[in-house]
């Protein structure tokens, strides 16, 4: 026998011992490889009727009826031996045209019953082959053992904060090291929990708040409860990004290496995911509910130097409509594929072809449309010239996949959608060329979509490009930062702009044209920051080397009111200033009550840390955290309180804040007190310390037979004159004048 | 609280000290002289020349007669503080990075370098504070520092110890009489060079200052560590103030990270913390670069502070730094009054 690997000993071990062999029995049992790939097409049918020679070609066509509804049978393959006394066995071997019909027969066939008595049971014959092996499987049934319920930990106790002051939490990832607080505003935060290592890559909070989710090279894990324990993993080998929908039901995960599934197999993937970028999960069950490969982008075209430009890639890929229900992926320029959920199954099996298709954007809420009935899902999306064919926008109805609404555009070169979060309405920012091409303006067009026929307006008088815009939440006013010079690459970034809409005011219930309230001009300002209860806006400069400004503005300020805007339903009043130096990113808290601006080290090599304002942008606390990553609220779920209930509260907020004033007053003086004491106590554990120590130094230069003072009998043996006081007077003129005294 | 700038330095400041009374300033720069300044005015005494390197460290004898300096060029000087006249020249083989008199002035300890192959050493001197008397070339004392060089060092209450600040972070005891080390004790982070040792005013405990960003005090017999002062950046300079329960703090971007900031965010201020409760009390700006040495009059009227930037910023303290009190302190001292 040549000598093969497997009989080498190993050089490193003297003492191997040749005669003691390892049982690799169960591990060769595991990863067995199933060498009979030809028989991959085959199935064994069992739990059919017994058959004569006669009857036997009646079954054949009877189960073939079944069999088709997968794949093509033909009558010839399928095999049912017949016994010595001429009567079946009761199975029979089919063979299909693909491996891969043959795996969907053993899911969608088994168990389908023939008749009442008799019920198909579909196995692979490569499965009988490994499983039905003499002593494979235990001849005795032993019924799993159920697991006794234990009771869950309430997911959404956080909401219930044990102070009873309502306060809101965050997540800090800092080093290596997550951890959870409690906002205590200017006082130093509580924590809640600290982890090394919980996470390897980043962290992120499902969009209400109900889960942690850390991200692993094994997959995604969420956390969450009052003990912060595990409570789903979705084992994606190295994903790299993660998004969760709307209600937190599915969740899709990306890596930008495809799945691989050994031989071994995966314990939660199947074979069919393999060479896969994308899984959609369900939460609740943590099973994968479909993958899809990376979408071919196709190539934007090529550079000044001849090479492919690489187009980043859209995250989220899938969106999420706002119910949950639906699930949408842009194959750009072709077409949108809408998934119903859960079956994960294309609507109307069948994508939507638009042309050109460049982006589009589900309505963030169920939009209630006057004059329609049924309440169904919205997409905008929009395509740009083609041929002599006007650039479009559209609104898409879901799952009627009924054209809501189109515009017509002309020297459009991009267009940017932004819906407002009650889907009240929608506005296309569109950039657009001169004839000559060589400069851009933008318009607004907005969509009215709640109104019959979904008007649409344009907002004018814009100059500059846009390069932000951000809608009020839950309002129906906007900022938007303009820029004159097209951003060309150079050191200093160019002055912008920041300007303020509101409608004017009407008579009646509706909503008036949007017009333009003030503009500040020559800012650095890139960034737009709504409190997500509306009114306040914060307009920062992040991420810049030169500017950090924060700028804080409130929309219905209680003061007076120029005349110049009477007729607008804004007030616009700039509230603050503040400076956050190397800030990288903002994030108002989900009440709207404070806003966190954080200088995270991804971004930024130092000074990283976090303040915090409050809406007014006061600044509350200054923290700087070495080596913070991310620094992220905890969202809340929507409101359980319904409309009216809301109106309460906001009537009677005056009584309940002079509740929660006392306990604030009450807090900061018995805060006050142990501060106090615990200052007092310092004072006097130092003092009985000295004075035992003073008193142990006093004895001991006794003892010593040293004087107290170690120095005093040196300088008066080295100083022998006496002190000597020298006063030197300097005389100086401030002013002279010479008077003739008459 | 307007302070003196003195400009004698071409480079920057490696250490200053007060005498005992507090009226003369000694500072030492990176530039080969020493420079004596009146403190109450800022006008300078004069310049002791003939060393031949940077200079890192110096010291005044408790009598204000002499006063002893260190240097690159591998040599401790002992100067007389009156004529500017050399007194004696000890050399060794590495530079030396600390000097200090014992509280008696009997006798002199000097911290040399690791390096060329040489280990880091503690070495006693005996000194004659008579400047007309001949010094001794022999070294009464060497402490080898086998495992992780002493970066500073300084003579406890009745010169009983000698404490050491080591390169790792911790703070070793020897016996000042034999050399023999009784105990070590990582007081910092581990690997965060410890980089000034500064005393109380009876040497009963002392305040290290650390790279790793934080200042303790710690107390001679047992080593143990008393208070902590945190800060956000790395200190290079500790001192305790006398008559007041503070501690000020120097320190500031390192010299390699100062490029990549802005004078404002370099953080170049001296600290003042309460001593007791550790917390800061209120920042001196002025720097523009950071501050290397601090130093507190020992009559507590003022303190001085020298920077990267090489000058000298000399501060007198003004009523409301005296006046400043907790109202705990209030009310101790009017219990004891009371008690009296």
């Amino acid at each position: 026998m040549a000598p093969s690997f497997d009989h080498l000993p190993d050089p490193e071990e003297d003492d191997y011992d040749e005669d003691e062999e390892l049982d690799f029995s169960d591990l060769r049992e595991r990863y067995e490889v199933q060498l009979e790939q030809g028989l991959d097409t085959f199935v064994v049918i069992d739990g059919l009727p017994e058959v004569t020679e006669e009857t036997r070609p009646k079954l054949i066509k009877f189960l073939l009826r079944k069999l088709n509804g997968v794949g093509k049978v033909r009558e010839d393959s399928v095999h049912m031996p017949l016994g010595e006394d001429g009567k079946s066995h009761r199975f029979a071997f089919v063979e299909y045209a693909t491996p891969l019909e043959a795996a969907l027969a053993c899911k969608t066939l088994d168990g389908v019953s023939l008749d009442k008595k008799h019920k198909m049971e579909v196995n692979k014959l490569t499965d009988i082959e490994r499983y039905g092996r003499e002593g494979r499987i235990d001849e005795h049934y032993t019924p799993p053992k159920l697991e006794e319920f234990t009771e869950k930990e309430h997911l959404r106790s956080w909401l219930a904060d044990p102070s009873g002051r309502g306060r809101d939490q965050f997540a800090m990832y800092k080093d290596n090291n997550v951890l959870i607080d409690w906002n205590n505003e200017k006082d130093t935060p509580e924590t809640i929990v600290e982890r090394p290592n919980w996470t390897e890559s980043f962290i992120q909070w499902s969009p209400q708040g109900t889960f942690l989710t850390s991200v692993h090279a094994q997959g995604v894990q969420l956390w969450g409860g009052p003990s912060w324990l595990r409570q789903k993993r979705f084992a994606h080998p190295f994903v790299n990004l993660v998004d969760f929908s709307p209600g937190e039901k599915y969740l899709t995960t990306w890596s930008h290496r495809p799945i691989s599934i050994g031989e071994e197999g995966h314990p939660q993937l199947a074979a069919e995911d393999d060479g896969k970028h994308f899984v959609i999960w369900d939460i609740e069950t943590g099973k994968p509910l479909r993958s899809f490969p990376n979408a071919e982008v196709p190539s934007a075209g090529n550079d000044e130097a001849g090479n492919p430009i690489k187009r980043k890639m859209q995250w989220p890929a899938f969106k999420w409509s706002a119910d949950d229900k639906y699930v949408a992926r842009l194959t750009q320029g072709q077409s949108i594929s809408v998934y119903d959920l859960p079956t994960m199954l294309l609507v109307d099996k069948k994508v939507i072809k638009i042309e050109g298709v460049m982006e589009f954007e589900w309505a963030p809420a169920t939009p209630r449309r006057d004059g329609v009935k049924t309440y169904e899902q919205l997409f905008c999306y929009w395509t740009p010239e083609i041929g002599s064919n006007p650039a479009k926008v559209g609104l898409m109805s879901i799952p009627s996949k009924e054209v809501v609404r189109t515009l017509n555009l002309f020297s459009v070169t991009d267009a940017r959608l932004h819906w407002q979060s009650d889907a009240s309405y929608l506005c296309v920012k569109v950039d657009r060329h001169s004839k000559s091409k060589k400069s851009l303006a933008t318009s607004l067009e907005i969509f009215r979509v709640k109104e019959k026929g979904v008007p649409v307006e344009v907002v004018e008088g814009i100059k500059d490009t846009v390069v932000n815009f951000a809608w009020e939440p839950k309002g129906d006013r906007f900022v938007i930062i303009t820029t004159a010079e097209v951003a060309a690459p150079s050191a200093v970034p160019p002055k912008t702009s920041v300007a303020f809409y509101c409608p004017e005011k009407v008579k009646g219930a509706g909503v008036g044209n949007f017009k333009h309230i003030r503009t500040y001009d020559k800012k650095n300002s890139n960034a737009i920051y709504w409190s997500p209860k509306g009114r306040f806006v914060v307009v920062a400069t992040v991420s810049s080397q030169q500017s950090f400004e924060l700028e804080f503005y409130d929309m219905d300020f209680e003061g007076e009111k120029p005349e110049s805007d009477k007729d607008l339903t804004a007030n616009l009043q700039l509230m603050n200033t503040a400076e956050h130096y190397g800030v990288t990113d903002i994030e108002w808290d989900p009440t709207g009550r404070f806003v966190a601006t954080s200088s995270s080290v991804w971004k930024v090599p130092m000074e990283n840390g976090f303040h915090m304002y409050d809406f007014k942008g006061e600044q509350l606390r200054e923290e700087p955290v070495e080596k913070i990553k991310q620094f992220l609220w905890r969202p809340r779920p929507p409101t359980m309180l319904t409309k009216e209930e809301q109106k309460l509260v906001r009537k009677n907020l005056r009584e309940y804040s002079k509740v929660f004033e006392q306990e604030d007053a009450d807090r900061g003086a018995s805060a006050d007190l142990a501060v106090v004491e615990h200052r007092r106590r310092l004072l006097e554990e130092w003092m009985a310390w000295r004075h035992s120590v003073e008193q142990d130094l006093e004895d001991e230069r006794e003892a010593l037979g040293l004087p107290a003072d170690p120095v005093e009998h040196l300088i008066k043996k080295t100083d022998e004159s006496e002190d000597q006081v020298i006063e030197e007077i300097v005389e100086e003129i401030v002013e002279e004048t010479e008077e003739i005294v008459g | 609280m307007r302070p003196i700038l003195l400009q004698g330095h071409e480079r920057a400041l490696t250490q200053i000290r007060y005498n005992r009374d507090g009226d003369l300033i000694f500072s030492t720069a990176k530039d080969q002289h020493v420079c004596a300044w009146y403190a109450h005015n800022g006008e300078r005494l004069g310049t002791y020349h003939g060393h031949q390197g940077a200079l890192w460290t110096v010291d005044v004898d408790p009598t204000s007669t002499i006063i002893a300096t260190g240097a690159a060029d591998n040599t401790v000087k002992l100067w007389d503080i009156k004529s500017g006249k050399c007194l004696k020249t000890w050399d060794f083989d590495t530079a030396v990075k600390r000097v200090e008199f014992a509280e008696d002035g009997s006798r002199l300890l000097a911290v040399t370098e690791k390096r060329m192959g040489f280990l880091g050493t503690i070495v006693v001197l005996d000194i004659n504070l008579d400047v007309n008397a001949e010094q001794s070339s022999e070294k009464s004392l060497v402490i080898t520092c086998e495992e992780s060089k002493a970066t500073v060092a300084g003579w406890s209450c009745l010169n009983k110890y000698i404490i050491a600040g080591h390169e790792d972070g911790s703070v070793s005891k020897y016996n000042a009489k034999t050399g023999e080390q009784i105990d070590n004790v990582q007081i910092h982070e581990l690997d965060q060079l410890i980089t000034d040792i500064q005393w109380s005013q009876d040497r009963t405990y002392f305040i290290t200052a650390s790279k790793d960003k934080s200042a303790k005090i710690v107390n001679v017999q047992d080593l143990e560590i008393m208070k902590t002062y945190t800060t956000d950046t790395p200190l290079n300079s500790a001192c305790i103030t006398p008559k007041k329960d503070f501690v000020i703090l120097g320190g500031g971007q390192d010299a390699m990270g100062v490029t990549q900031t802005s004078a404002r965010q370099g953080k170049f201020e001296a600290r003042f913390y309460h001593k007791i409760f550790e917390e800061e009390i209120g920042r001196v700006r002025g720097h523009f670069g950071p501050l290397n040495t601090v130093a507190v009059d020992p009559q507590g009227r003022g303190y001085a502070s020298g920077g990267e930037d090489g000058y000298v910023r000399v501060h007198q303290f003004d009523k409301g730094y005296f006046d400043f009190t907790y109202e705990v302190e209030r009310q101790a001292k009017a219990a004891q009054q009371q008690h009296l």
